[in-house]
């Protein structure tokens, strides 16, 4: 390779160039990529390209380096100029024109403008800006640099800058046919004469070196896209109007070398942060149109296209399925497979865009994005850098966007924030299993942790709702004026008193819990009081702490003060409500109520006192249903008792003493009273002759008293302690037995038994339904408890 | 080898018959003697699988930046099923999960 002799401006030119190819700083420029494009846009026939590849040396080493590059786009400049390539024409040729490269790079043309603008003599004036395909054709005509900037002057007109001129042809070609697709969508909408378009990008191009002072090296095809957007909309006249305005402005600087690529410089498209017009900026005509276009999918402008309709609707723009599927990735923000009016607009611009020539950009260009005013702050949004965007909400109307711009300007972030809020948003909106890799993914504290974390609510919810079914069960306890109550309403609203000050001491549900926890102990009721506390307990620590389980405590609760509990339970039988943890028929304190029974046994007594006996039964009975088993059996047994006491009495110490003597003692002795027990309605009358209650008395009360003390210990054995427990009783009271009780006592005493009998039967049934009861409420409960702990994993 | 693991990846799914989704299914097994390099499988909840094979010269990755790796990738992935245009099975050409992917691999290189 011969040594490569630059001017300065070739100098800084070519080393641009080699930047904005150097995508990866690398040093290196890979032949694909941006040195192609770029090439491409020099507009030098391929194989022009590839003999200049080949000359460079790139061919060789598989990869421009900088000398390669250099040497490459002198090459470039000498085709251009219509020079034949030949490797010694690199020095030769002196005053060689800087190679000119069509595209939509405004950037470049500012930054050129302001370096080479002093170079006017050598490169100078090579509006390097392509216009799209009309403008392609009329730029035909021009020649040669310096003609170039004669056009320029005259750009008002629709020929255009482009030196870039001459030989090529092909280039242009291929944009006209992207517009013919374009008319299609369009529907005709294509009308933009030629012209149109090409005082546009002048003016534009104009523009941007005005504004070119921010001197990066960056790169933005906007001139020619809003050219592509003069082909689709309906007026030309404002969009000109402004360019042309500031065409006067710039004109000074025409020595600004644009150098733009063709086919893919979408790539290379950067935003600028200037404030003067967005390339990619929908104008209000084109808007209309969208949204016009909008309105023959969804009728509806707050509503969504979904992707299958979106998708029908690019392909008939004829672009490709991989062009319509990155522009989708674009104009489809918030990834919900389906399309605002907004995205729909930006997607339709993209479309228009592609089709004129312009590639897509790496991302959405700002004034293409929606505006995320539904997602969360403004955080969300800020991917692209601070141009100039519109907000355009789905349900605005397509004007006012410019004034609007500014503000989201502001309103966009950073980069870096964004990519993790999509990131995180993408997150949200992708499979519930990554809801709990969250944590340690979203580094950044971007609002939308703030969704995606599942907030702690709830556990407490069934809590509550356990507390207020507690609460209702206490409230019925309390509106319950049974007697063993009366008694526990003022140590409640004692109880009260203290579980509040306790609630306030630990004002958390862990507080609330160990508190009720506490009260394990105590009756019932304080139980009750401490749930409708902690309710409003569990309410407060929502937000601050996932709760702990809450019900799990309450069934040990509930279950370690049943046998308080059970006492208010004794009398609501029927007013037991849900939730309230089930309260297991525990052990009724049965003894204190037998025992004191008992002794009334012992005394003699008559007809009177045993039917105050059996009248207390029942009474036993409903206070403590939950003791139905015993409850039952006792007055079952009790009632069996008394019948056979009352009536069989002489039966059974007539059969007892009969049979005694040939039974064993046990089980015909069982049989016997079994028997005698069935026996006892039937025979209670006729066998009560001539039996006084009196002598029933005896009998039936150390029966009962025993049978009372057996059932405590198990009803079988009681019925058998019953029996022998009535046969000893017969046998000891057998002299005593009166017999003298008249037929009206028994009749009476036969109705208060089978009243008896029905009691016991319906206390029975009572007591295990609510054991049912009680049973599929702790089961509900612990469903509710588990729901509660899967539903923040299945949350999203 | 790819498809070894993938054999793998099948044989595991099936074993795993009440959890349908196991988001980590770090297959460290795959180890040969000679080819030092580990293969890790994740599958997501419509069955698609995604396996990476890792040389064991680079110091063994963490368990978690595998996960995360996985995580970012299924995202992305999802990222790319949403576009109407893409048809399961073809060749994904998405920029986006490219570029992910790539900066993603550049991180651990």
């Amino acid at each position: 390779m011969e040594g490569l002799t630059l001017s300065e401006a070739e100098q800084r030119y070519y080393c641009d160039l080699f930047s904005y190819c150097d995508t990866e700083s690398t040093k290196k420029v890979a032949p694909n990529g941006r040195v192609l494009e770029l090439f491409r846009a020099a507009q030098l026939p391929s194989e022009v390209v590839l003999q200049i590849m080949e000359l460079c040396g790139a061919t060789r080493l598989g990869y421009f380096g900088r000398s390669q590059f250099y040497i490459a786009l002198k090459l470039v400049a000498v085709a251009q100029s219509g020079l034949p390539l030949r490797v010694e024409s690199l020095n030769t040729v002196k005053d060689l024109p800087l190679p000119r490269f069509v595209g939509p790079k405004n950037e470049q043309e500012l930054r050129h403008t302001a370096l080479y603008s002093s170079d006017a003599d050598n490169s100078t004036p090579y509006s390097g800006v392509i216009p799209p395909p009309p403008g392609r054709v009329q730029v035909k005509k021009g020649s040669v640099s310096h003609d170039a900037v004669q056009q320029r002057t005259s750009t008002d007109q629709q020929e255009s800058t482009s030196p870039v001129v001459s030989p090529q042809q092909s280039p242009p070609t291929s944009p006209h046919t992207w517009r013919k697709h374009n008319r299609h969508p369009s529907g005709g909408n294509n009308e933009r004469p030629l012209a149109g378009p090409g005082p546009f990008w002048a003016p534009f191009s104009e523009a941007q070196p005005g504004s070119s002072t921010t001197g990066d090296s960056i790169w933005s095809g906007h001139s020619p896209p809003p050219h592509q957007e003069n082909w689709v909309s309906f007026a030309d006249t404002p969009p000109t109007s402004t360019l042309l305005a500031m065409h006067p402005a710039s004109v000074q600087d025409q020595t600004t070398v644009r150098t733009v690529a063709s086919a893919t410089t979408a790539n290379e498209i950067r935003r600028q942060s200037s404030s003067y017009d967005d390339p990619w900026k929908i104008t209000d005509e084109q808007r209309q149109y969208y949204v016009n276009q909008f309105k023959t999918i969804q009728p509806d402008l707050n509503g969504f296209i979904p992707g299958s309709a979106a998708k029908e609707f690019f392909t008939k723009s004829k672009l490709p399925i991989l062009e319509l599927s990155h522009i989708w990735e674009l104009s489809d923000f918030d990834k919900d497979g389906a399309l605002t009016l907004d995205e729909f607009c930006a997607a339709f611009h993209l479309v228009v865009a592609r089709k004129n020539g312009y590639d897509l950009p790496e991302k959405l260009p700002e004034s293409l994005m929606p505006k995320l005013i539904d997602l969360e702050d403004t955080t969300e949004v800020g991917d692209q850098s601070g141009e100039v965007g519109y907000s355009s909400s789905p349900a605005e109307a397509p004007p006012s966007k410019s004034p609007s711009m500014p503000s989201l300007n502001q309103t966009w972030p950073e980069l870096n924030q964004s990519s993790e809020q999509w990131e995180t948003f993408s997150e949200r909106s992708s499979s519930s299993q990554t809801l709990t890799q969250f944590d340690s993914n979203i580094a950044p504290a971007d609002p939308d942790t703030a969704i995606v974390h599942p907030v702690p609510i709830r556990m407490t919810p069934s809590k509550i709702h356990m507390q207020e079914m507690e609460l209702k069960r206490t409230g019925s306890d309390l509106a319950n004026p049974t007697s063993p109550l009366l008694v526990k309403p003022p140590d409640l609203s004692e109880e009260n008193n203290m579980s509040s000050s306790k609630f306030v001491a630990g004002n958390t549900v862990a507080d609330g819990y160990s508190s009720s926890d506490s009260y394990t102990s105590d009756p019932e009721q304080i139980g009750s009081t401490v749930t409708r506390q902690r309710s409003h307990s569990g309410t407060s620590p929502e937000n601050t702490a996932p709760p702990p389980p809450p019900p799990r405590p309450h069934p040990s609760h509930s279950r370690s003060s049943s046998l308080d509990m059970n006492r208010s339970f004794t009398v609501t039988p029927g007013q037991q409500q849900a939730g309230v943890v089930a309260y297991p028929p525990a052990v009724p304190p049965r003894p204190p109520p037998s025992q004191g029974a008992g002794p009334h046994v012992h005394r003699p007594v008559d007809a009177e006192s045993l039917i105050t006996h059996t009248s207390t039964s029942p009474q036993q009975i409903p206070e403590q249903p939950n003791f139905a088993d015993f409850s039952q059996f006792e007055a079952f047994a009790a009632s069996g008792v008394n019948e056979e006491e009352e009536e069989e009495i002489e039966t059974h110490s007539e059969v007892l003493l009969v049979e005694k003597p040939s039974d064993s003692a046990g089980s015909l002795r069982v049989a016997k009273t079994d028997g005698r027990v069935e026996d006892k309605a039937a025979a209670s009358v006729p066998v009560n002759t001539g039996k006084g209650t009196t002598p029933l008395a005896p009998p039936p009360k150390p029966i009962r008293r025993r049978l009372k003390s057996e059932d405590e210990l198990r009803p079988e054995v009681e019925e058998h302690t019953q029996k022998t427990g009535v046969i000893a009783a017969v046998l000891a009271s057998q002299p005593s037995i009166p017999r003298s009780v008249g037929k009206d006592k028994k009749a009476i005493q036969a109705s208060i038994r089978r009243n008896k009998e029905t009691n016991t039967v319906l206390a029975r049934l009572n007591s295990e339904l609510q054991q049912q009861l009680k049973d599929v409420l702790e089961e509900r409960i612990s469903l509710e408890v588990q729901l509660e702990q899967l539903r923040p994993f299945s949350h999203l | 080898t790819v498809h070894t693991s993938l054999d793998v990846v099948d044989e595991k799914i099936s074993a795993m018959g009440k959890a349908l989704v196991d988001q980590r299914e770090l297959y460290l097994g795959l180890l040969y003697p000679t080819e030092d390099y580990k293969v890790y499988g994740y599958v997501t909840n419509s069955k698609v699988k995604f396996v990476m094979v890792v040389d064991s010269s680079n110091t063994a990755l963490r368990d978690n930046e595998i996960r995360s790796m996985f995580r970012k990738l299924h995202n992305s992935y999802t990222d790319v099923m949403c576009n109407p245009f893409y048809n399961p099975g073809d060749c994904i050409h998405s920029r986006a999960f490219d570029n992910m992917v790539t900066s993603m691999m550049m991180q651990v290189c």
